[in-house]
């Protein structure tokens, strides 16, 4: 019996709960009329100001532009001076993509220099000029102390990338690898040292050659 | 006395958020306290925290992190997790450009490299696109081509059409046209240089990998345009990265 007298009353609470959602369901009240329904009598009507929510401008600093300068070895023509310039977009704290652009003047080979014949390569074949594209990954990043108080954040980071050289005429595939360290003297200015090995294909003397041309360079860069 | 301090607080409180308003942004901790590393990066050690209630100024953000300046002028770098936890002066979560899973098929700009076989030569590719609703972009390409017997370069425009993106793995058509100029090497006797227009249809994939990391795949189908009798035609395959921002 008590058990029947349950299930009624659940029943009715039921059919009045459905009752008060086909009732919401069907005729929305709009907001104004209760305001003004209630604002009539003693309610205050608040004023209150919308305050359009924009997301603020925050600076971010994830590009990094920047020139170097140093050595390039090319391969059977000598250690030259390399000058170049990289841009990098930090991805996250830990990966960032980096393009590079970078000239030297190829010096004399060997090869030239004792045999005496004719020059293997004319003044503008010299040139050696690369870019190249690829990510980086900072692999240990810390931070470097000077004496007791001034420390600064630093990152040793490994860089892969692809592109090309122009060289002895031609433009080649060129792959180059990577290993540097970065030191931030402000939080917008870092200086940088660098390893580079671009491989690439070489045929100035007849047939298809790998050549290794290892680069340091010291650069300075900006973040903006 | 209390009431007149109160009276004069009232009406001095709608000045400071007005103020704030300008360009240097002032958020309030809303977390049991924020912690303040020495760098941008998990690895740097936490040597201040700013507690609730308190407010910090956000100076600059670099990747996840952002340096904040607090009350008693001290800085350090906070990472996003916690930035998001706090409120503007209008009362709200600080809206945070936060690229995630969600963002990815959403996203307006997008920036890669490919690298791949052109017609058996190696090719590199940059991209840039940018979406003009979730199922279309215009897309920028340039790519360089440096094959055993000649070198190329393309610089092109096109069309991506992204068929499901809301998938994470999303399929794309790609159209376009451009210049390719063929360079033949220096060593190959007496054959000119050409610079004809090419087009392109392709097919290829967008995968979501992380962050705001992309895996891109194409293949694409090159005609080119030559003054000769017969058109040319070019397979290309490319592989590669890209990030959305």
């Amino acid at each position: 019996m008590e058990a029947r007298f349950r299930i009624l009353l659940l029943t009715g609470l039921v059919a009045l709960g459905g009752c008060a959602g086909l009732r919401g369901d069907e005729t929305p009240m709009e907001d104004g009329e209760t305001v003004a329904a209630a604002g009539d009598d003693s309610v205050i009507t608040p004023e209150v100001e919308r305050r359009e929510v924009r997301p603020p401008k925050i600076d971010t600093e994830n590009w990094e532009v920047g020139a170097y300068a140093g050595s390039l070895s090319v391969e059977d023509f000598e250690v030259n001076i390399v000058y170049g310039a990289r841009l990098a977009y930090h991805i996250s704290e830990d990966f960032f993509a980096e393009a590079l652009y970078g000239t030297a003047d190829a010096g004399i080979s060997s090869y030239e220099r004792l045999s005496g014949s004719a020059p293997l390569l004319t003044d503008s074949e010299r040139k050696f000029k690369y870019w190249s594209v690829g990510f980086g990954w900072n692999v240990l990043p810390g931070e470097v102390f000077l004496g007791g108080t001034r420390a600064y954040n630093s990152a040793v980071y490994l860089t892969a990338g692809a592109g090309s050289t122009t060289f002895a005429g031609d433009d080649r595939f060129t792959v180059t690898l990577g290993a540097g360290a970065r030191v931030l003297i402000k939080d917008w200015l870092a200086a940088h040292l660098d390893v580079r090995d671009h491989i690439l294909e070489v045929d100035v003397v007849g047939t298809n050659k790998q050549t290794h041309n290892f680069e340091a360079t010291v650069s300075l860069t900006g973040f903006f | 006395m209390r009431q007149a301090l109160l009276a004069l607080l009232l009406a001095v409180a709608p000045l400071g958020p007005v103020a704030a308003d300008d360009s240097p942004v002032t958020v309030t901790v809303a977390d049991p306290f924020i912690e303040l590393h020495t760098g941008p990066g998990r690895g740097y050690p936490v040597t201040h925290v700013v507690p609730r209630g308190q407010q910090v100024r956000v100076l600059k953000r670099r990747t996840d992190w952002f340096k904040v300046r607090d009350e008693r002028d001290r800085e350090g770098w906070v990472h996003i997790s916690q930035m998001t936890a706090t409120l503007t002066p209008a009362g709200v979560a600080l809206p945070i450009d936060d690229p995630s899973r969600e963002q990815f098929g959403e996203h307006r700009r997008e920036l890669g490299v490919l690298g791949g076989d052109f017609e058996g030569a190696n090719v590199i590719a940059a991209y840039g696109s940018y979406a003009l609703n979730p199922h279309l972009a215009v897309e920028l390409r340039i790519s360089q081509v440096l094959g055993s017997f000649s070198d190329g370069q393309l610089a092109g425009i096109g069309l991506a059409h992204v068929v499901r993106p809301d998938w994470r793995i999303q399929p794309l058509v790609t159209i376009g046209t451009g210049v390719l100029r063929i360079r033949p090497k220096a060593s190959l006797v007496d054959t000119p240089e050409r610079t004809d227009q090419t087009a392109w249809v392709g097919i290829g994939f967008k995968a979501y990998l992380s962050r705001r990391f992309i895996l891109r795949g194409e293949y694409d189908k090159y005609v080119v345009f030559t003054d000769r009798d017969d058109n040319e035609e070019a397979d290309e395959w490319k592989l590669g990265f890209g990030f959305f921002f």
